[in-house]
Formats: C-alpha cells, structure tokens, sequence
C-alpha cells in the first residue's frame, strides 16, 4: 500500500491533516453550541464486546492487581455508565479498535465520534446527524428508506419474507454452496448489503437507513412495523460510504441480558471464543439508564468524503502499515 | 502445508485455489459496520493464467501454493524440453516443458537470464527479461536514404522472433527487443 511513498513517511498530505484538525475543531463547535458535554473514556477497557462480527484488540495490561484487558471497540459501554450516572447529552472523539479489519475504508484504529442525547428518539438524533454532517459536507439533506425498501429496489427481494434458502440461492453469485452451507441469515443479508445495495446509497443525495430487521438491533430497541419486528436503529450512507450508526438506546437490562446472552451463542456457533460480560453497564442499565438516543461516526470516512479520498490511508497520518 | 487466511491476504500471495496455484493481485474488504466481513478477492490462476474473482467470509483460509521465482540461465533444448539452470552458482538444472515456456520461447538465447516460477519444484513458467538483445537472421535489404523518418518492414530475429523494424535494418545487426510489446528499441552497437 503506498509503496511509492518511503516507509517512515505519512500517507496523507499537509493539507488532509489541515482538513482533520478543522473538523475536530468543528465537531467541538457543533456541540458547544447545543450544550453537549464532551467527554474521555478509557481507550484500554477491561471488557470487550460480544457482537460476532466485531473482534477487540486484547492488551496485555497489569497494574494494581488488574490482568489484562481491550482496547474498545467503541465508547459506548463507559458512555452509558456515564448516562445512567446523570451526566446528561455527552460526545466524545474517541480512538477505537478493530481486529482484523484493514481495507479501502478500513483501518483496525480509527476515530470515532460517538453521542447521546438524553430525551431524543432516533428521529431527533437523525435530524442532529443531518445537520452535522451536511453542515460540514455542504450536502443536500438526507432522505430516509427504510432497509426492507432498500434492499427491495435495489437487490429486488423481500428482506423480511424471502426464505432462507431462496437467501442462499441469491447468494451464490459470489459464494459457493459451501461456503454458504454454515452461513447465518443475517449474514447473507450483510453480504446483499455490502454488494448490491450500500454501493448505490447516497449517490446523489445521502440517505438514512432505518427500520433494521431485529435480527440486526444490536442495542437499539425494536417494535412493530407491519408485523415485523424492527430495531431503531439508522445509518447514514453518502456516495455510497457508510457513515455512522445510530439507535434508540434499548435501556431494558433484562432484554440487554438476553442480547448478550445470544450474541456468545452466536459466537460459539460460529467458532469463536465467548467474550465476557461486562457486569458494570449491565449495573448501570439496572441503575437506569436515561430515555436516550445514540449514534457513532466514522470521523475518517467524513474526512474521506470531504477531501474526495477513495481510500482511508489518504486521510490517515500513519495506517497501521506504518504505524 | 501453512495456510492463509483471509488477514494475511495480500497482493502478491500465492495460495492454492481449487487445487490450481493463483497469485493475489487485489484484496478488497468489505464490511458493513455490525456486520459479516468479506474479502472480494482477484487471483491470477498461474497455469492457466485467466483472471479469477472470488469472495471469501472472513476468517476463511487457502492454502499456501509453493511457488518460487528463480533466476536461471537458458542452456538449450533437445526438442521436448528446455533447459535451465540456476544462476546462484549450485549449477542446479530444471527442465521446462512447452507448456512452461509458452511465448518464452520465441525470445530464448543461451546463456540469458530468465525469470523461472518453480510450482512444486518444477518448472510452471518462463519469463523473459523486458528487453533482449538478438541478431537479424532475415531480413529484406535495406534502402539508401531511409534512415530517419516513415516505414518498417519485417525481420526474423536468431530465436525465430519475428519484429517489425526500420527499413535501414540489415541482416547480422543486433537489436534491442522490448519482450512485453515485442517491439523493436533499437540498435545494439556491434562490440
């Protein structure tokens, strides 16, 4: 990657840096403005996640009789303890870590701009994310679909009725039958998603995705649209990149139990090792976690799309190449 | 046999897909945020040399080809196969069939270097160098005062490579051939 650049020097010019300090600068200013507080969280938590497609970073900490712990994955955990500790709507900008994942979009640490706003829904957290970003792109306003009219125009199937078999079969233009034998539903989904759909989002204007299949909440909480259970959950898509993710915050300790619980299913079904549970946000959700919404951007990805970089290492000092 | 998986794929990488040794020429990942992640990867299969795209799931794994690029001098053939040897001074010889050699073999010279891909221990292709240095055989005779501008005419090199070349080349000249476009450079000066 790069390799026309020598090895000790950045990827990015002088002016993408200029770029990255003026939306750190801007980001600050947006939320000063609406009286949200900024906060740090620790980057190396003692916890890592359960989700099955995201792999924490271990480190080998030891101090004060603590062995071992992750690099976070997001701020979202320590965010919430700090919700349910009364310190009201908190932003933070925040280095979070990703095993494994390296490409055109991706780099295993990246930054990222996670917020809650105590008494928002994911509608009103949606309008913020619209005026952030388009405040900062000078881009139209967004439209909503919701995923089941996404996948519907664009891959041309019913997401919420197709069997899984006939999921199967349309996922064999990329997959062999194999390959797709221990394949979950959600991920032949992904797959659709990632392929066919997500390229062609937000092309001329950006669009939000809502209305994820439950399958799919991760923790935002569900209800019914049209007798399928869906999750308040967004993301925002601009010329094709996926930009952020965003939920009304489920705040039920029991169903975020049972979450966890299934995700480690999930897990070992798939033949990964089971993460523990990180018994203080499950403390702080019986503590009570406030009515909020929330959501994470991908700050890289909004500098990509301002400075018109097609790949993240044009706006990453040092990827983890060279890091 | 060590294996890759999809991390440590990169362009470059030699693994074996469906039993064919391929070389990786791009790896794209893709994944959407909470979810599966995917390699969209290009190979090159390297005995059929055809072009081929396949996605692989995260955390799946191929098995590494054993594919070497050696250095090896061209000593000669006795019709069936072509001889090498390596240029590391073991004096060790491969013999290469006319499959391996493929279009190599029209720029074949002794005692040259080429670029030998050993699968398994054996000979899978040849590779001339980009730019080779070989005598006209044939060649119509050239035109008084056609030396700058305009014209080419066809001339049979001492491997059986036919070029095109300008009309002030005679039979006996040494050109300079670029192997990628089989294209005339110039004239080498006679030692």
């Amino acid at each position: 990657m790069k390799p026309d650049i020598p090895a000790w020097q950045p990827t990015a010019t002088r002016e993408t840096l200029k770029s990255r300090a003026q939306l750190l600068a801007y980001v600050r200013g947006f939320f000063a403005q609406r009286d949200v507080l900024e906060v740090e969280t620790p980057v190396l938590g003692r916890h890592g996640v359960t989700d099955l497609n995201l792999e924490g970073i271990p480190a080998a900490v030891t101090a004060a009789g603590v062995q071992g712990g992750w690099l976070q994955t997001s701020p979202e955990y320590h965010m919430k303890r700090l919700l349910a500790a009364g310190s009201g709507s908190i932003f933070q900008v925040a280095r979070v870590f990703r095993n494994g994942e390296r490409g055109r979009r991706h780099n295993p640490e990246f930054s990222m701009l996670e917020w809650y706003r105590t008494g928002f829904d994911d509608a009103a957290l949606m309008q913020e994310v619209a005026d952030l970003v388009c405040g900062w792109l000078a881009c139209p306003a967004p439209v909503t679909l919701s995923y089941r009219d996404a996948v519907r125009d664009l891959a041309g199937f019913d997401p919420m009725t197709i069997t899984d078999l006939e999921l199967s079969r349309y996922c064999e233009r990329w997959l062999e039958p194999g390959q797709l034998a221990d394949m979950e539903r959600d991920a032949c989904l992904d797959l659709v998603m990632s392929f066919v759909v997500e390229p062609e989002l937000g092309r001329d204007r950006p669009v939000f995705i809502t209305r994820y299949p439950s399958s799919q909440a991760a923790l935002a909480r569900t209800s019914d649209d049209q007798g399928f259970a869906v999750a308040h959950r967004f993301e925002l898509y601009v010329g094709g990149l996926e930009l952020c993710n965003g939920y009304w915050e489920l705040t039920d300790p029991e169903e975020q139990r049972e979450r966890f619980a299934n995700d480690n299913r999930l897990r070992t079904a798939a033949g990964k090792p089971e993460m523990a549970i990180d018994a203080a946000l499950l403390a702080a959700l019986d503590r009570g976690l406030p009515e909020c919404a929330g959501v994470a951007l991908g700050l890289d990805r909004l500098l990509m799309l301002k400075t018109g970089a097609a790949d993240i290492q044009d706006v990453i000092a040092f990827p983890i190449e060279r890091a | 046999m060590a294996s890759y998986s999809t991390n440590e794929f990169r362009g470059g990488l030699k693994v074996l897909l469906d039993g064919d040794p391929c070389i990786i020429l791009e790896n794209e990942f893709v994944k959407p945020g909470k979810g599966q992640a995917f390699n969209r990867v290009k190979l090159r299969n390297l005995m059929s040399n055809r072009v081929w795209e396949r996605t692989f799931k995260s955390g799946e794994s191929l098995e590494a080809a054993d594919v070497m690029e050696q250095d090896m001098e061209y000593l000669y053939t006795d019709g069936e196969f072509w001889h090498f040897m390596l240029t590391d001074g073991s004096f060790e010889q491969f013999a290469a069939d006319a499959k391996a050699v493929g279009d190599c073999v029209k720029w074949l010279k002794e005692q040259d270097v080429y670029t030998v891909v050993l699968y398994n221990g054996a000979p899978l292709t040849v590779a001339p160098p980009n730019f080779v240095e070989l005598e006209v055989v044939d060649t119509d005779p050239g035109m008084k005062g056609d030396t700058a501008q305009g014209g080419s005419k066809p001339a049979t090199l001492s491997t059986g490579a036919v070029v095109s070349v300008p009309l002030f080349i005679t039979i006996g000249e040494v050109l300079k051939v670029d192997t990628r476009s089989g294209e005339y450079v110039s004239r080498v000066k006679s030692s």
